[in-house]
């Protein structure tokens, strides 16, 4: 057996500056040559490139740890600088202490009696608000420091330090040169610099200049060949290169005695280069660029921002044993199978342990080899290495094969992935399903499963991860499975119901249809219910009845439907007050607000009765029933829907003339000035407030009127009705009028020149200027009122365009402050320094996603204890 | 009855406890409410959280997922009477960055009887609203011979909001300096003192006049009365809580801004918290969301805990967090990374990102709970 396996686990991280003895120390050479290699290609000893920085080229070994490519890290080297130069990022610290501390004698001109008191002050800062408090208060005592011209200990006058920025100080416009900064803050004593937040332990004020730099190991900047054979260096040797360069010239000027412009002006070069090496965006510096002239990417650049090392590197990471293609629907697999392509299951495996009992199992695989599906593309042996199985090596593979081993199988029927759509918004973005292997190419999903991916079907693609581990598997399905996530935590309801044609399939057959035995059995067989023994020995059966075969026995329920009035009278004659007793849907239709996501407790219901399993079981069969029901009926909409009889036009006509009339009216009022304004309102907002209620008052009144004359059986009704998609507005649209065009809640504007288009005549404040369509779509837009459904529809394109990443950004906010909240043992809500937050969650401890729609039912226990 | 409660009172939440009391009928036997309330505990345990569920970051998902399906600038909208407010992403976002200047500033004041029944509450309004000089003048003009500017006042809309001219007079005097302020026959004549004013200054000073304040709450720019359910309230466009507290016919119990910086700072922490909650759950209702009232509750928890309102930002919330590199990792990670160096802090790595940069297993949900095997 293996021995235990030890982790070692990071406990904490403490930062700090490296001082200039502890970079010598660590560094494995000194850089003396800008020149990188020499004649032949090798990299020269004391150049950018030496081998003891590190190996980049196969078949080299590291001169420092012996190690070949990719297996040496990499070392630190370091140049001597002949001046010191200032760190760029450390210059407000040197501003803050050279402005506060004695030129002489490096104290901080705080007299002494004060000193405890401003260091009682910042203490208690830093207790109440943390070191960010601190560093404020630091500021505002700064500030008033400024002024003080005698330092307190040693009586030497004062001066005033300004900054040049970015990096050059001065005093009586006496250039303080980066030597005699760093004399200054040498003479600061540690325990001043308490005062000003600074750690002397891991930081010293003169460790902000630099005296010597450190030079960065190969394998951090490593050099890309070109297909030509030539070399290219990445942009960080490039600046070590420039600064080597300039640092050797400064060094040869001062042997050599130089005059001290010349000397000025290379340590003013060097301090330029040694800036940008480290941020090559400073405002007040012309960024360094490459001879094509776009600019360096230094150190900062490397860190910072969305691409950069910090959240694309550390903070998110990329994965193995992953699939991304095109997805399409089925509705014949389970709500949590995923259907993948032989392709993918031939490509991405499962690892299995060779043990006593499997091995004869698993050497079938390996026999049948890569490419013949089920096989096995790898062999890992116990040591970690990786063994690929080809037709040449399959014999002896099989042959090694014992216990220890492991072979990295195809994936099969019921292996365990995780799949999921971008964005991930939330955490059902993300499920673990079973995986059924599938002819073609695409990944197979149930439709019910849409909902909480947000998924369609125009071209959407999506993820799948195959976890390599037991205990990733594990953690996978009992967290992510797709049945886990059915509620969800967000309101506590289904998330996962039935869409588009299942909800017409079980509305048209919980409405009013009827079935012969055979018919009734054959949907109930197609949907995949095997037991069907609580079917009566009947020959007719209604929808209801083939409805309750797929409901547990004992499932009581009461509920509404769609179109729920609470008039017990209109409810009875539209059969909407659904009642489930003992399994059997006595009364209600089936349709959206009982079957669809996010909506009633029906769903809810049959999840905390009989569990996860048999609630997503269930679902998938109604759902299939739905979609049998109408593959049975046949079902379309057609233009014929959309068809209104002689009377419904003319009334439709009449409304809409009456309705312009009425406008005219108003304006004419208007132009009189006889109308009157509301109060807070002018007169102009007042005729635009009226004539908008009034004109959609009229689009209302065709909405109804279509409502009224449409043919109930419709397809489109029924769609409408059942809530599966579309509603009344949209085929009023369609059949009576499309209505006002609104910009930013107003009617279209009149612009600069006076009139939406040139058609109208200026100032006009008729309906049809403004952007009213009084056509159908059916019956065609005239070509002005096409325009203004254009306007509308890039008005709202524009409108999505700029709120996703709006959205985007709160999102990550919010998801940035508060991922370390979380429940701790005693209950309180705490982030991870410990603060309480809340004393109980939501302050009734309860989580949302085991409530029903966030509450808990109490009603419900009553009636039923009381009722038994 | 009671007293089979009472037992109840430790192990259930107050709220379930209550709504047990309303909906049981009166003459239930004690066996049967015990039963019940059995039932009822038992079912509440089973609803509870578990232990080292990451509850905030199924708040933000739970808030930020339908961020994307909300419109971005709807303004509220209906009908005559309703005042325009930003409502949306756009608020959302501005009530989770604690801005400081709102878009549409507002506030709905109650009122104590009989102004609520609607009497004289026109008036009323008209009282609280700022009015500024600009809106009792017909016209001001330049008069460039005399270097004078002439003010004729609308003497409607002062009966309406019961100035005198006298009193005009006094405001103008007060507020402006360096003009001497005469009545002459319908006109008010302001006249620079001393030595002849410069015709520039003489024509921005006729732009400053129409700005000076002349009665009202400063602030308020609009007012509305609306009837809501039974009662009047006013709406108003801009706030000023302080001032409007304090007069007399408000019910001062009720009425609220929707500022929340504001509210903080004259009503207190407890009734900011309570303010974030209330705003951000009415824009999720008038957008047709659902979201549970626990996350938008543990949001505001998270930005008032500190005792002031911070918002969701690099400046606020982040800010306060305790690890560099979870700083780090969300906005400017140089300056957190520098300013860590610089007085050494130490991360103790006890939230989520570090780990996750570390390659460790988060100390949240499963990642939690410890084995400890002893070593044989």
């Amino acid at each position: 057996m293996m021995g235990p396996s030890i982790h070692k686990k990071v406990d904490s991280i403490v930062f700090g500056v490296f001082s200039p003895k502890i970079i010598k120390k660590m560094s494995s050479a000194k850089v003396v040559t800008p020149e990188l290699y020499d004649k032949e290609g090798y990299p020269v000893d004391g150049g950018l490139m030496d081998i003891r920085l590190g190996v980049i080229d196969p078949g080299l070994r590291c001169k420092t740890c012996g190690q070949k490519l990719k297996e040496c890290t990499g070392h630190f080297g370091y140049i001597e600088l002949a001046r010191p130069v200032i760190h760029y990022n450390f210059v407000s610290t040197v501003l803050t202490l050279l402005r506060s501390t004695c030129r002489e004698c490096g104290r901080v001109l705080i007299p002494k009696n004060k000193i405890d008191s401003y260091a009682k002050v910042l203490d208690q800062a830093e207790q109440e608000g943390g070191i960010s408090a601190r560093r404020s208060k630091i500021k505002e005592i700064i500030t008033t420091l400024r002024t003080t011209n005698k330092c307190p200990w040693c009586k030497s006058r004062q001066q005033k330090v300004v900054i040049e920025k970015p990096t050059s100080f001065y005093e009586n416009e006496k250039r303080i040169t980066p030597i005699e900064a760093r004399a200054r803050l040498e003479k600061v004593p540690d325990e001043d610099c308490m005062l000003f937040g600074i750690n002397a332990k891991a930081f010293r004020p003169e460790w902000s200049v630099l005296t010597v730099l450190p030079i960065p190991p190969v394998t951090m900047r490593p050099s890309i060949t070109l297909e030509s054979g030539e070399r290219s260096e990445d942009d960080l040797t490039h600046k070590l290169g420039d600064i080597v360069r300039i640092n050797q010239r400064l060094f040869e000027n001062i042997n050599a005695g130089a005059p001290e412009i010349i000397i000025e002006d290379l340590w003013d070069l060097l301090q330029y280069h040694i800036t940008t090496f480290f941020d090559n965006a400073v405002a007040q510096l012309p960024p360094a660029r490459h001879r094509s002239g776009q600019p360096l990417k230094t150190i900062s650049a490397r860190i910072k921002s969305k691409e950069g090392r910090i959240r694309h590197n550390l903070a998110g990471k990329r994965t193995n044993f992953s699939a991304r293609t095109v997805i399409s629907p089925d509705p014949m697999i389970d709500l949590d199978e995923v259907g993948i392509p032989i392709i993918v299951a031939m490509k991405l495996s499962v690892p299995e342990k060779v043990t006593e009992w499997n091995a004869e199992y698993l050497k079938k695989f390996i026999d049948r080899g890569p490419k013949k599906y089920p096989g096995a593309n790898y062999v890992v042996r116990p040591d970690g290495k990786k063994k690929k199985i080809t037709d040449e090596t399959k014999e002896q593979v099989i042959e090694e094969l014992q216990p220890g081993y492991s072979v990295e199988r195809h994936l099969m029927d019921g292996d365990i992935a995780i799949f999921n759509r971008q964005p991930s918004l939330h955490r059902m973005s993300m499920m673990c399903h079973r995986i059924r292997v599938l002819p073609n190419k695409t990944f197979r999903l149930n439709p019910a499963v849409c909902a909480p991916y947000n998924a369609d079907f125009d071209g959407d693609e999506m993820n799948l991860h195959v976890p390599q581990t037991e205990e990733a598997r594990i953690e996978a399905e009992i967290l992510m499975q797709v049945k886990t996530q059915l509620i969800s935590p967000r309101y506590g309801l289904s998330i996962i119901g039935c869409i588009q044609d299942a909800i017409t399939g079980n509305y048209l057959l919980t409405k009013a249809l009827n079935f012969s035995r055979e018919e009734a059995v054959e949907l109930l067989l197609a949907a995949r219910e095997n037991d069907l023994s609580s079917l009566s020995n009947k020959q007719k059966f209604s929808g209801k009845e083939i409805f309750s075969v797929l409901l547990p026995t004992d499932f009581n329920f009461e509920g509404k439907s769609k179109g729920f009035t609470g008039d017990e009278k209109v409810d009875m004659k539209n059969d909407t007050v659904v009642v489930i007793k003992k399994g059997q849907l006595e009364s209600g239709i089936m349709d959206k607000a009982n079957l669809g996501e996010g909506s009633g407790l029906m769903l809810r219901n049959l999840v905390k009765q009989y569990g996860e399993q048999k609630a997503i079981e269930i679902l998938g069969k109604i759902f299939r029933l739905g979609i049998e029901v109408l593959l049975k009926l046949g079902f379309s909409c057609c233009l014929h829907d959309t068809d209104m009889p002689k009377e419904a036009r003319e009334e439709i006509e009449n409304t809409l003339s009456k309705a312009y009339e009425d406008v005219d009216e108003m304006i004419a009022q208007f132009n009189e000035g006889k109308l009157e304004a509301f109060p807070g309102r002018s007169v102009e907002e007042t005729l635009e407030l009226k004539i908008l209620e009034r004109l959609n008052g009229a689009r209302n009144k065709t909405g109804g009127i279509v409502g009224d004359f449409a043919q109930k059986d419709s397809s489109t009704i029924i769609m409408a009705n059942s809530g599966a998609r579309g509603n009344p507005l949209n085929l009023a649209q369609m059949a009576g009028c499309v209505g006002q065009q609104a910009l930013r809640g107003k009617r279209i504007d009149l612009g600069y020149s006076g009139r939406t288009l040139s058609a109208f005549k200026k100032g006009d404040l008729s309906p049809d200027s403004r952007g009213f369509i009084r056509n159908s779509f059916k019956k065609g837009l005239a070509p002005h009122e096409f325009f203004f459904g254009a306007m509308t529809g890039r008005d709202s394109l524009m409108d999505t365009a700029l709120r996703t990443p709006k959205s985007g950004y709160l999102y990550r906010r919010l998801a940035n402050a508060m991922q370390d909240v979380k429940i701790e043992y005693d209950e309180s809500v705490r982030d991870a320094t410990g603060n309480v937050i809340q004393f109980n969650y939501g302050e009734d401890n309860l989580d949302v996603s085991k409530t029903e729609g966030g509450k808990l039912n109490v009603q419900r226990i009553i009636k039923s204890v009381l009722k038994a | 009855m009671d007293d089979v409660l009472k037992e109840y009172s430790k192990q259930l939440p107050i709220k379930i406890i209550d709504e047990v009391k309303k909906s049981v009928p009166k003459n239930v036997s004690k066996s049967k409410l015990k039963e019940i309330m059995e039932n009822i505990l038992e079912e509440y345990k089973s609803m509870k959280v578990a232990f080292g569920e990451s509850v905030g970051l199924i708040s933000a998902e739970s808030i930020g997922e339908p961020g994307t399906q909300m419109t971005l600038n709807t303004f509220h909208f209906a009908g005559v009477s309703e005042m325009n407010v930003t409502m949306g992403l756009p608020r959302i976002i501005e009530i989770l960055d604690c801005s400081k200047s709102l878009s549409t500033p507002m506030m709905e004041i109650y009122l104590t009887s009989p102004l609520n029944k609607g009497k004289g509450i026109k008036e009323y309004a008209e009282k609280i609203k700022e009015t500024t000089l600009g809106e009792c003048i017909k016209e001001v003009s330049v008069n460039l011979g005399n270097s004078t500017i002439e003010v004729e006042t609308d003497d409607n809309k002062m009966n309406i909001l019961k100035i005198t001219k006298n009193k005009i007079i006094k405001i103008v005097n007060t507020s402006l300096k360096g003009y001497t302020v005469k009545e002459s026959g319908n006109l008010i004549i302001l006249k620079p003192r001393g030595k002849e004013d410069t015709v520039n200054n003489l024509f921005k000073t006729k732009e400053k006049i129409k700005s000076i304040y002349v009665s009202g709450i400063k602030g308020i720019t609009q007012v509305l009365p609306v009837k809501k359910g039974e009662e009047y309230v006013i709406v108003t466009a801009g706030t000023n809580l302080k001032e409007v507290l304090g007069m007399e016919g408000v019910d001062s119990s009720r009425s609220f801004s929707n500022d929340i910086r504001e509210i903080n700072s004259i009503l207190g922490i407890e009734a900011a918290r309570q303010s974030i909650l209330n705003e951000v759950t009415k824009v999720i209702d008038v957008q047709g969301l659902n979201v549970d009232v626990r996350h938008i509750m543990l949001v505001a928890d998270t930005m008032s805990i500190s005792g002031l309102v911070k918002g969701i930002t690099r400046y606020g919330v982040v800010s306060e967090k305790s690890s560099v590199l979870a700083r780090a990792s969300f906005e400017t990670p140089l300056r957190h990374v520098i300013n860590a160096s610089i007085s050494g802090e130490k991360d103790e790595l006890n939230s989520v990102v570090e780990n996750v940069m570390l390659n460790q297993v988060i100390p949240v949900g499963s990642g939690v709970p410890k084995l400890v095997v002893r070593k044989e």
